[in-house]
């Protein structure tokens, strides 16, 4: 942000962009699939990476946001037999209610008390949905039939399990959330959120709403988690408690840690690197985690800022 | 033919040891061109590829183990008495970390990278549900050995099915007269309060109320629990038989604390090995079981009247007469539900070659093939028992066991009846199209 270029930064994004655009049609099948997913999980780790990397919050409950957009979407798919589109909505609308909540009560406290507080609140989601099971299909889940995941677009139908439109959608969510991400982050509010970030007090001093400004930031970056739920809901056909649980608030933040917090791309290439590290360590030994934990250490060691923050720091000092 | 120059005269024509060697060496380079290959495999002696989605990290480890085992010793049979329909069978092995998402993506993995030509395995119902979307969306066929009522239930799609160990709902139903008859009238359940929990639940009241029997508490336990004594008092001093399907590591304490509570005077115990699968029945603190009653799928421990398919299949996978790894006895193998896998691989067997199954286009074919069967007879493919199948559901149905815990083991001591599980299909997975 030293170098605050913004044509040089939208170009790159823009590239980026095309060059997933481009990979569509040179990615073997296998990999064409995992890039889907990689994409739409890269939009939950994006919003993570909205609050975490910009305002300097560690959460550790996200899961929850992620999961509020898994079920918004999936439950009015499978129990209203409401359409794709406005499954989508739901579930973007559940995770941001859900943030406001959240966050106008864990707001309330700062530091290890907010990462306990949104842990709890999670955890209290989570067994929500064990507890209505009836309607969530509990710790088993839920399938989205093939049939109930087409869009109609102008007299066409759209089927999110083809390999090419499910590749789309999630490039087409991942690019909106990106461009927003980035216009977000160079935007005065933006620049208050870094502003708290490195010293609340005197952004208070300055005259600025910290809370309020703390407050959006948690709505929006549930929104963005539950836009990426939801897509993965839609997407995958599969909606279950395992979303819900701890281990998918401590993933996203492995993943913008090792891309590199408050970077815009980070996200996306820590995302990348953690699924590839799994899916290729898991042919070769059942102690692929330990080889994921290694990678990780080398990482935080020679990269401590993660890969692009740590490139931003010591070459390109443009990039957002 | 003759000509001047003899090019086609054969009687001049003379094969010099360079044009032998450099034909042979044109020949040898042909057969051993990977195109080739494949084309010629491809018609013959192509290994059958069966992606096997294994649970060998995670909560299912225990399970994937032993499901790998039974799996490697079913294919060995296979290959050794000739494959399918000639062609030698290979598993391919990917952990899914017991993990519904990961599921999903082996899933993925199998069909398209692997290309194998079905997946296969699967025990978790929570991986299965997660994974089945995949297996419909790339229309490979998917064999789980889960027991769940998922399949079954035909919320899931085609290309699932489970044609190798009946489900819980088949079970509960097939075991609620000996309950009602000779362990008590009056039932108490004792459950976890997640999905494994609520099949017992929702299924065991009406078999029982069938019976003349009823459940007269139904106690959920919060999976997070690590002690129970606070739930026991809660369970009705009329209590004629506690029915208890604890699982996980804390079954250990559940057995022991509710051992604390009655001492000497309990009421009758029926439960589900689910809770002591991998778990030497003999373990400290378990004593408080000796006598009460188990299901089983199939007998951990070698029964007097095993049948020589039953023995044979034990010794091909390697468990001993306590149920246990040959040669380590602390290694207890999960034998009331590992034998499915071993069925299940002559099921896709008897399928593949009804389908005249050549590769990944018969997948369809397979699935219709595999939809056609009705029954499987007891012998060396089936060891478990005979059992019917019912193509719309996708669902088999076998013969179940009743245990009793005496001296340290487990003996069999009532085999129901494959009707006794029987019940009306909730939809008809044929009417989907492929």
């Amino acid at each position: 942000m030293r170098d605050a270029s913004p044509a040089k930064a939208y170009a790159l994004h823009i590239a980026v962009v095309a060059l997933l655009f481009v990979l569509n049609f040179v990615l073997p099948d296998y990999h064409q699939g995992l890039f889907a997913r990689i994409m739409a999980l890269a939009v939950f780790a994006m919003g993570y990476n909205l609050l975490f990397g910009y305002v300097g919050l560690l959460s550790l409950g996200h899961a929850m946001f992620f999961s509020a957009g898994l079920y918004g979407a999936g439950l009015t798919v499978y129990h209203l037999g409401w359409g794709v589109p406005e499954a989508f909505v739901a579930g973007v609308a559940c995770g941001a209610l859900l943030a406001l909540v959240i966050g106008l009560l864990a707001l309330r406290t700062s530091g290890v008390a907010f990462m306990i507080g949104t842990m709890m609140f999670a955890q209290v989601f989570y067994l929500l949905i064990l507890y209505f099971a009836a309607w969530t299909g509990g710790d088993q889940g839920l399938v989205i039939q093939q049939a109930s995941r087409v869009v109609t677009v102008g007299g066409d139908a759209l089927d999110l399990t083809d390999p090419t439109v499910r590749y789309m959608s999630a490039l087409a969510l991942f690019a909106v959330v990106l461009l927003i991400t980035l216009a977000l982050v160079r935007s005065r509010f933006g620049r208050v959120l870094v502003a708290i970030r490195e010293n609340e007090e005197r952004t208070k001093m300055l005259g600025y709403d910290t809370g309020a400004n703390k407050l959006a930031a948690v709505v929006a970056s549930g929104a963005v988690c539950a836009a990426s739920g939801a897509a993965y809901a839609l997407l995958f056909g599969y909606v279950g408690s395992s979303f819900a649980s701890v281990q998918y608030s401590i993933l996203p933040l492995l993943w913008v840690l090792l891309g590199g917090a408050a970077t815009t791309l980070g996200p996306l290439i820590g995302t990348l690197f953690m699924y590839y590290v799994t899916d290729i360590t898991s042919g070769f030994t059942s102690a692929y985690l330990l080889i994921v934990g290694v990678a990780l250490i080398l990482l935080v060691l020679f990269f401590p800022k993660g890969v692009l923050g740590s490139i931003r720091q010591r070459w390109l000092g443009w990039l957002p | 033919m003759a000509d001047k120059n003899g090019f086609f005269d054969l009687s001049k024509t003379t094969l010099s040891r360079r044009t032998a060697l450099k034909g042979m060496a044109a020949g040898a380079g042909l057969a051993l061109a990977p195109g080739f290959v494949r084309y010629s495999q491809a018609q013959s002696s192509a290994p059958i590829k069966i992606g096997f989605q294994s649970h060998r990290t995670g909560i299912g480890a225990a399970y994937g183990r032993w499901y790998e085992r039974t799996s490697a010793a079913a294919v060995k049979a296979i290959n050794d008495a000739g494959g399918i329909s000639g062609r030698p069978v290979e598993l391919v092995i990917e952990d899914d970390g017991t993990d519904p998402a990961r599921g999903a993506e082996v899933v993925a993995k199998f069909a398209k990278q692997h290309k194998t030509d079905i997946v296969f395995g699967t025990l978790f119902s929570h991986v299965v549900i997660g994974s089945a979307p995949a297996a419909g969306e790339n229309k490979i066929p998917y064999f789980v050995v889960s027991e769940g009522h998922h399949v079954a239930s035909t919320k899931l799609n085609r290309y699932v099915f489970q044609p190798g160990i009946t489900d819980v709902k088949s079970q509960i139903q097939a075991m609620a007269p000996w309950i009602a008859a000779n362990a008590g009238k009056k039932v108490t359940q004792i459950f976890p309060d997640f999905a494994f929990g609520y099949d017992h639940r929702d299924y065991l009241p009406p078999a029982l109320k069938a019976q003349g029997a009823d459940v007269i508490a139904q106690i959920a336990i919060p999976p997070t629990e690590s002690s129970f004594t606070k739930y026991f008092p809660q369970i009705p001093a009329e209590t004629e038989v506690i029915y208890h399907v604890m699982v996980g590591p804390a079954v250990l304490t559940f057995v022991k604390e509710l051992g604390e509570f009655y001492g000497s005077q309990r009421p009758q115990l029926f439960g589900f090995i689910d809770s002591l699968e991998a778990v030497d029945i003999n373990s400290p603190g378990l004593e408080f079981l000796d006598g009460s009653h188990f299901w089983e799928g199939s007998p951990r421990y070698a029964q007097p009247d095993d049948s020589a398919a039953q023995k044979a299949y034990r010794a091909a996978v390697g468990i001993d007469d306590n149920g246990a790894a040959v040669g380590d006895p602390k290694d207890v193998s999960t034998a009331a539900h590992m034998f499915g896998c071993w069925e299940t691989l002559y099921v896709v067997k008897k399928a593949m070659e009804d389908a005249g199954y050549k590769g990944p286009e018969d997948r369809a074919k397979l699935v219709e093939a595999t939809e056609a069967l009705k029954e499987f007879a007891e012998g060396p493919e089936h060891p478990q028992g005979p059992k019917t199948f019912n193509g719309k559901i996708h669902q088999c149905f076998g013969i179940q066991n009743i245990s009793k815990v005496e001296g340290g083991k487990l003996k069999v001591v009532h085999k129901t009846k494959i009707e006794d599980g029987l019940y009306e299909p909730e939809g008809d997975y044929t009417t989907q199209a492929l």
